[in-house]
């Protein structure tokens, strides 16, 4: 395993990590990193940007066997603040999201109150800014306190400090077709994007699991495929009559797939993402009433988690987004039917893409970084991340040891919640260091405290 | 390690088999001027029951007093609406009461598995039926009801006709008959059979006359009436029409076939009164049965130092 | 039902070492002559046994009660009413051993009220088994008298019971088993001493 940070006069052991607290200067030396898994070079960085010669006294980073990617952007990151920061909050979700090797994280807006106003938006922007561990871009509601009755002010939202782009009632569907023709029409004006959470909600009354086998032998009421698969088909018909943007949160069907697919091969400008806990797991985890495996949209059979995968490999799939979802532990420790939605992700996904589409062949290193921060970035038109790593270009990087591996243990996670369902298992990867701008968020595996 | 009765897929032949058999010889009992047996002195049985089921309750209290254990009755209302305490709470205070063994009901899928197993408690647990999942004891005193009416259950064909969908009664029967050798056929409208039914040990049809006349037993669920109207059936008059027990319909029943229901009954909907009172209907017989066979599971869960039944494996999900 | 600690073996298994190590202390002609002594001695000591109930303790003790009455209706001409007594519920040491499966319990139709209660065992160890017996006989209804016939007295009495008939008094070790076998359920009679532990595992 590669020593990861060593200074090259070798000055002395204690005044070495003196100066790594703190992050650092933001001049750096990266040493011998596989770019996008590819050949192994130096990195540059002063001042926070990538330069092509090396800065003198700049700190080195010995990158030896790692492998250095754009920092990740998450499109999907709930971060609970304000209202649950029982369960998260800006800082330690972004301290979570550093630590997981991403740069950006797109903060859904169903907090409490919800991202539906400028004064929101902007409250949550600045905490992400003054917590310095990733650029928190805010996703502001669709629907005034997502109740999918009248568009919230969409314009001031976009117009506002934190220059908002994603919009989406995330948690609940804009079910309304007239509604989500409006919305998929006005954010044209500022180049937005609506992301829809796709579930028919009369389809899914009550619903706990996946329908299918395992839902009726557990007896738990069943969220059939066609609640997602019909709102997706709706939607994508949507943004072909509007011409506007639609991006599919985190869809977790084979037909939601093949949906997407036949939009995209007509050239419709929808994009779409998938969780780490789609591609990876089953519905039949569910059979240990476990709330831990309790997600929505629910988790799926494993010819579903099949045609993810593919769909991300192929490039249907546009992005892997976490749907990070803290929760407290009294919402998860009781009955399943009681148990609060959603499983943490910041901190795994880059693991879970490494062990279900790297290992499997389906991705390569560059795939990796094209659907975990080029696309991502794109799609929220978030300005310097995503980029390539060369001169010029901000200093937003992660490097990964793709040799390692960990078992996750949720006690040892940043975020505020435990409710992983990853708990006990082997993955591999882990990070070794993430750079925002040049400046080290997280050294030798640890976030460094700012 | 202690083990719980959560559902009769936990169940082997021989362990389904030795509660059938003991129930039968502790049945016995009942005729005597004492009824009761000393087994159970000094442990405590706690019925935790979340849904109001007053026959439940008691014939699960009556069964542990015959055993001499003493009886908590634990009534927590509370349901996904108006929440009370929580079941974790609730499952803390029986262990520091001391509970050798808690017999629950709960309106959620899951609650019994949930007890048992999410390290709340280290008594054994019965599950008194939960949600639209199992319960496993009304299955079993089916089976004993069958199993005295027709003999062995081995080859025997049992129609469950009704709301498959909802019914955890179903949902332990065909799992438990089949265990024991029975040819089960699930009979429903379309709305009411359970997703991916194929898959389950049994075979199943939309329609009722055409399996009648193979039934050695037919077990008629109850049909809430509130499912019409989220438009599982159209009318109760049309349900009754296709999936209703009439005189006529029990006409084309083989001679020996019995008709069974787990209560309450709908009279005029799933069963009409003339076959409810008939002496082809097993369904007082049940009530009675019911009391030998949950002393059957409280004795051989609790009856030594470990449970003489339950084949569940207790490694979980992960 | 015997006292503790004795293991049945079950009649379809090979011969083990375990059967290997143990060591006949009677044979099937012994066990036929002390049941005979025994039908005998209760003839003589309850004058001609008319009210007498014969009620063996499953499994072995329900077969020694069947065969007692065979020898007395053999000699006497006098068909004794003969039933079973399953004594798992009142025991005392359910919670040492996994949850048993229960046997039998078979009253004749005349009841045991009034009647001398003859109990069958085949081996009588703590004594313990007898105190249940007496136990589940107290629920049932109100004997005349309750007597004790066991095949097989091996002593170590932990409550203050004993046997009124006795087919053989055997000295025993506390670490020695013994075994009964009977035709019904072994394939042939014999009384078997052995050392627990040795030879099986
Ligand atoms: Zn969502």
């Amino acid at each position: 395993m590669s020593e990861l940070a060593s200074e090259k006069p070798s000055p002395a052991a204690d005044a070495y990590t003196e100066r790594q607290r703190g992050g650092g200067s933001g001049n750096w030396t990266i040493r011998g990193a596989r770019i996008l898994g590819g050949e192994a070079r130096d990195l540059f960085i002063r001042d926070g940007v990538f330069v092509a010669e090396e800065v003198r006294g700049a700190q080195v980073v010995d990158a030896d066997g790692l492998i250095a990617l754009p920092g990740l952007v998450d499109l999907h990151t709930h971060l609970r603040e304000p209202g649950r920061e029982d369960a998260e909050t800006v800082a330690t979700g972004s301290r979570a999201a550093a630590a997981g090797g991403y740069t950006a994280v797109h903060a859904m807006a169903n907090t409490d109150p919800v991202a539906d106003t400028a004064g929101v938006v902007e409250q949550v922007w600045r905490l992400g800014r003054e917590a310095g561990y990733c650029d928190v871009q805010p996703v502001g509601a669709v629907t005034v306190g997502i109740a999918g009755e009248r568009l919230a002010e969409l314009g001031a939202m976009a117009d506002s400090a934190a220059r908002v782009r994603v919009f989406s009632d995330d948690g609940h569907c804009v079910s309304d077709a007239a509604l989500m023709r409006r919305a998929l029409e006005y954010v044209k004006a500022f180049g937005g994007v609506v992301a829809q959470h796709a579930q028919e909600p009369r389809l899914t009354e009550g619903a706990q699991m996946n329908e299918g086998e395992v839902s009726s032998a557990l007896g738990l009421r069943g969220w059939p495929a066609v609640a997602e698969e019909a709102v997706i088909a709706r939607d994508v018909l949507l943004a072909a009559h509007t011409g506007s943007r639609l991006h599919v949160c985190h869809l977790s069907t084979a037909g939601s797939v093949e949906l997407v697919r036949w939009a995209k091969s007509k050239g419709y400008p929808v994009t779409a993402e998938v969780t780490p806990h789609h591609l990876l797991l089953t519905d039949d985890l569910v059979r240990g009433y476990d709330p831990v495996y309790k997600v929505n949209p629910p988790l799926r059979t494993q010819a579903d988690v099949e045609a993810v995968r593919a769909g991300l490999a192929d490039g249907t799939i546009d992005v892997v987004a976490t749907d990070h979802a803290p929760h407290p532990v009294e919402a998860k420790d009781c009955e399943w039917a009681v148990a609060a939605m959603g499983m943490l992700g910041l901190e795994t996904a880059l693991s879970v893409v490494q062990h279900t589409m790297v290992e499997t062949g389906l991705l390569d290193w560059a795939g990796v970084a094209d659907r975990m921060s080029v696309r991502a970035a794109a799609i929220g038109s978030l300005d310097g991340h995503g980029r390539p790593l060369e001169p010029g270009e901000p200093a937003n990087l992660v490097l990964l040891d793709p040799a390692a591996s960990r078992t996750i243990e949720p006690a040892e996670l940043h975020s505020r919640s435990r409710n992983t369902p990853f708990a006990g298992l082997k993955l591999p990867g882990a990070v070794r260091a993430t750079f925002l701008r040049g400046t080290a968020t997280v050294l030798e595996g640890k976030v460094i405290d700012r | 390690m202690k083990r719980h009765l959560l559902s009769t897929a936990d169940l082997s032949a021989d362990d389904a088999t030795l509660i059938l058999d003991t129930a039968a010889e502790l049945a016995r009992i009942a005729d005597r001027p004492i009824k009761k047996l000393p087994t159970l002195r000094g442990r405590t049985v706690v019925n935790l029951f979340y849904e109001d089921s007053t026959r439940t309750r008691i014939s699960f209290e009556t069964a542990a007093k015959r055993l001499s254990a003493d009886v908590i009755n634990f009534s927590a209302k509370g349901s996904s609406v108006s929440k009370g305490e929580s079941l974790k709470d609730t499952a803390l205070t029986l262990e520091a009461m001391g509970a050798d063994a808690v017999v629950v009901r709960h309106w959620a899928s899951g609650g019994a598995y949930r007890l048992a197993h999410a390290g709340w408690i280290r008594s054994a647990v019965v599950n008194a039926g939960d949600g639209t999942h199992e319960h496993p004891t009304q299955a079993l005193l089916d089976a004993y009801t069958l199993r005295s009416r027709l003999g062995s259950l081995e080859g025997r064909r049992i129609g469950i006709v009704g709301d498959v969908l909802h019914s955890r009664v179903a949902r332990s029967n065909v799992r438990l008959l089949s265990t024991l050798g029975a040819e089960v056929t699930l009979v429903a409208p379309p709305t009411l059979m359970p997703f991916a039914v194929e898959g389950w040990p049994c075979s199943s049809s939309y329609d009722l006359d055409p399996v009648l006349p193979k039934l050695d037993a037919v077990m008629m669920l109850r049909v809430q009436r509130e499912r019409m109207d989220q438009a599982f059936f159209p009318t109760e008059r049309e349900y009754s029409r296709r999936y209703g027990l009439h005189a006529q319909r029990m006409a084309a029943l083989p001679e020996h076939a019995v008709v069974m229901h787990p209560g309450p009954m709908n009279r005029g909907l799933e069963i009409s009164a003339e076959v409810a009172d008939s002496t082809r209907s097993t369904i007082t017989e049940q009530v009675a049965n019911g009391v030998s066979v949950r002393m059957a599971v409280l004795y051989l869960l609790l009856g030594g130092s470990e449970p003489a039944i339950g084949t569940e494996n207790e490694g979980g999900a992960k | 039902m015997t006292d503790g600690t004795e293991t049945t073996v079950s009649p379809a298994a090979p011969a083990s070492a375990a059967q290997a190590a143990m060591r006949a202390v009677l044979d099937a002609s012994a066990v036929s002559r002390a049941l005979t002594r025994i039908a005998h001695e209760i003839l003589e000591r309850t004058q001609g046994a008319d009210d007498a109930v014969l009620l063996g303790i499953p499994t072995r003790g329900a077969h020694l009660a069947t065969r007692l009455g065979a020898q007395i209706a053999a000699v006497e001409g006098l068909e004794l009413p003969i039933g079973t007594l399953d004594v798992t519920m009142y025991r005392d040491d359910l919670r040492l051993r996994p949850a048993r499966a229960i046997k039998r319990t078979e009253i004749p139709s005349g009841g045991i009220d009034g009647k001398l209660v003859v109990l069958v065992d085949d081996v009588l160890f703590s004594g313990r088994t007898i105190r249940a017996a007496l136990d589940a006989l107290g629920d049932i209804g109100r004997p005349r008298a309750v007597q004790l016939a066991v095949l097989v007295d091996r002593g170590h009495r932990e409550l203050p019971i004993r046997a009124d008939y006795v087919g053989k008094n055997l000295p025993t070790a506390q670490r020695e088993t013994v075994q009964v076998r009977l035709a019904e359920t072994d394939g042939q009679d014999a009384v078997l001493l052995g050392v627990k532990g040795a030879g099986a595992r």
